[in-house]
């Protein structure tokens, strides 16, 4: 099977700085991958090149089977995106919302009626659909967020910092709906400052400095460095001339 | 007992018709402890921080700092507290340097004066004094806010969400310095919605929809939580969580992590368990006991809540 993404000695360049440096990894379909680092390791760079917004220095990424220089435009259609600041629209209604986006998506009219419907359902979110996005509550928003970003059902979904400020059980029913995507054959491509997310990965990387410096499942990383969490997993990776506690 | 240094007494407070922020919350704060706010978004953390920090007026009940009452005795209070907002509020066009100077000759006093307070925290920002408080990175944004904070001597510390938006390793560091301030004496109140900073804290209230569901030591608050839990996995996670909540003696089933945590509602064995999710098709079953964390004490408070 083709693995959802593929980069290999990936590099980005801004002037004499390397924000990103010849990161190599292949991502499989339906996987939940994690992507993690710290704040300027480069993980917002290397995701640009992957969502085919910028273009790398060197090396070479492919997406969903379309090549990073030459399918950008291919790449962004077959993709999703949400970040944490992801632009519902407040002024909109939760319906309209949908209707907006079904049409950027280039959906039917009668796709989108059903979407509509479907979300309304899945969500339990009938009450709020002719309600203003900016009076529902974030875990709405973040739910609804995710459904949109997944509506026109893309192979490969990216999630920057999806989940904070939410309570406990409504962040794992966010979680829940990355299962149930993921279970469907999605890829999900997650980055996150929050390393219990991380232990939600099928596997994790970790970058420092612009490099990977670890990729493995949750459980593998936990024993290679002898660490009750990914917490601690991070904290060693990131600042390995202190003990970590 | 000296006058603790926040007390909180049926505090409420409702914006327009619909929002009730706060709703009859009481709490203390001891002298020189780190007490932590934790809950989501739209608790009430931040109004309550707000009234605490003389810049919002509740509706009704009482809030006391250093024994000073928050209506009357505002002019004393912010004297004598530092806080720290959620969103960065310094002077984004001033350098690092100019940013402290700036507050300190606020309060009418100078770095020099209290430099021994901040000094470990500063001697990170040195390198950037010059640097516009605007071009700092996240960690180093926060550090610039803590000093700007302290420079004058605070008795109460008061932090609004200051880990949000953090890497883990600033968070940590953050901490740290906490920790260190409390040596000093200083009382923290410091709020989150991140639950594993809940055992930094020699305290905590969950909060949530404007109510404290608890207030404890964090230790306390875990062991509380007394239902028979176990962690459990298989090869298919979604699956495994609808099958476990069709699973009659279960209680609730919740991811955590690499593991699904079933809390019981009577202990059984945990072959039980097996058989039945045998029985639905999983492979690589693995069940073992769990220890409960300070989310599944807060689910738990929250679950309670719905009921009644």
């Amino acid at each position: 099977m083709t693995p959802a993404i593929t980069a290999d000695k990936l590099t980005k360049k801004f002037g004499d700085f390397t924000a990103v440096n010849q990161i190599s990894f292949e991502v499989k379909k339906g996987e939940i991958f994690g992507f993690l680092g710290a704040n300027g390791a480069g993980k917002t760079t290397a995701m640009r090149m992957l969502n085919g917004l910028s273009r790398p220095t060197a090396g070479q990424a492919s997406v969903a089977g379309f090549d990073v220089y030459r399918e950008a435009e291919k790449i962004k259609q077959h993709i999703g995106y949400m970040s944490q600041k992801f632009s519902l629209y407040e002024d909109l209604t939760v319906r309209e919302n949908i209707q907006f986006y079904g049409g950027i998506y280039g959906l039917s009219s009668r796709k989108i009626r059903e979407q509509v419907q479907e979300l309304m359902e899945g969500l339990g979110m009938r009450e709020f659909a002719n309600t203003l996005v900016k009076s529902i509550p974030l875990g709405w928003k973040q739910k609804l967020s995710f459904s949109i970003s997944i509506m026109h059902r893309p192979e490969i979904v990216f999630l920057d910092e999806p989940t904070g400020g939410v309570d406990p059980i409504t962040r794992r029913q966010f979680w829940e709906m990355i299962y149930k995507a993921a279970s469907e054959g999605m890829t999900v491509f997650v980055t996150t400052h929050y390393m219990d997310e991380a232990e939600y990965c099928d596997r994790v990387s970790i970058m420092v400095e612009g490099r990977i410096a670890a990729l493995d499942t949750p459980r593998a990383l936990k024993e290679q460095f002898g660490a009750s969490s990914m917490n601690d997993v991070f904290l060693q990776l990131t600042r390995p001339n202190q003990q970590s506690s | 007992m000296s006058t603790p240094a926040i007390q909180v007494e049926n505090l409420s407070k409702r914006y327009g018709k619909d929002v009730q922020a706060l709703d009859r919350v009481s709490f203390d704060v001891r002298q020189g402890e780190i007490f932590g706010l934790i809950g989501p978004d739209g608790a009430g953390k931040t109004t309550l921080i707000r009234i605490l920090a003389t810049l919002l007026l509740a509706d009704e009940g009482k809030a006391l700092v250093t024994g000073w009452e928050v209506r009357q005795d505002y002019r004393k209070i912010r004297r004598h507290i530092g806080y720290m907002p959620g969103r960065f509020s310094l002077y984004q066009d001033l350098s690092v340097e100019e940013n402290l100077h700036f507050f300190a000759t606020i309060f009418g006093t100078t770095i020099k004066e209290n430099y021994e307070l901040i000094r470990d925290i500063y001697v990170q920002l040195e390198p950037f004094k010059a640097r516009k408080a605007g071009k700092l990175s996240g960690g180093m944004k926060q550090k610039l806010a803590l000093c700007c904070a302290l420079i004058h001597k605070p008795t109460v510390l008061l932090l609004d969400e200051p880990t949000t938006g953090v890497d883990p390793v600033s968070r940590k560091e953050f901490w740290e310095m906490l920790k260190r301030l409390r040596e000093k004496g200083i009382a923290i109140l410091v709020s989150t919605p991140y639950m594993d900073e809940a055992s930094l804290c020699d305290r905590v209230a969950l909060i949530q929809k404007g109510g404290i569901l608890s207030i404890d030591e964090p230790e306390k608050i875990v062991s509380g939580f007394d239902r028979p839990l176990l962690a459990v996995r298989t090869n298919d996670m979604y699956r495994l969580i609808q099958d476990l909540r069709d699973f009659e003696s279960a209680h609730s089933a919740f991811p955590f992590g690499e593991f699904v945590h079933l809390s019981l509602k009577n202990q059984i064995w945990p072959e039980a368990i097996h058989a039945y999710l045998a029985g639905k098709q999983h492979d690589g079953i693995e069940i073992k006991p769990a220890q409960a964390t300070i989310e599944d004490a807060f689910m738990e408070l929250m679950t309670r809540e719905a009921v009644h």
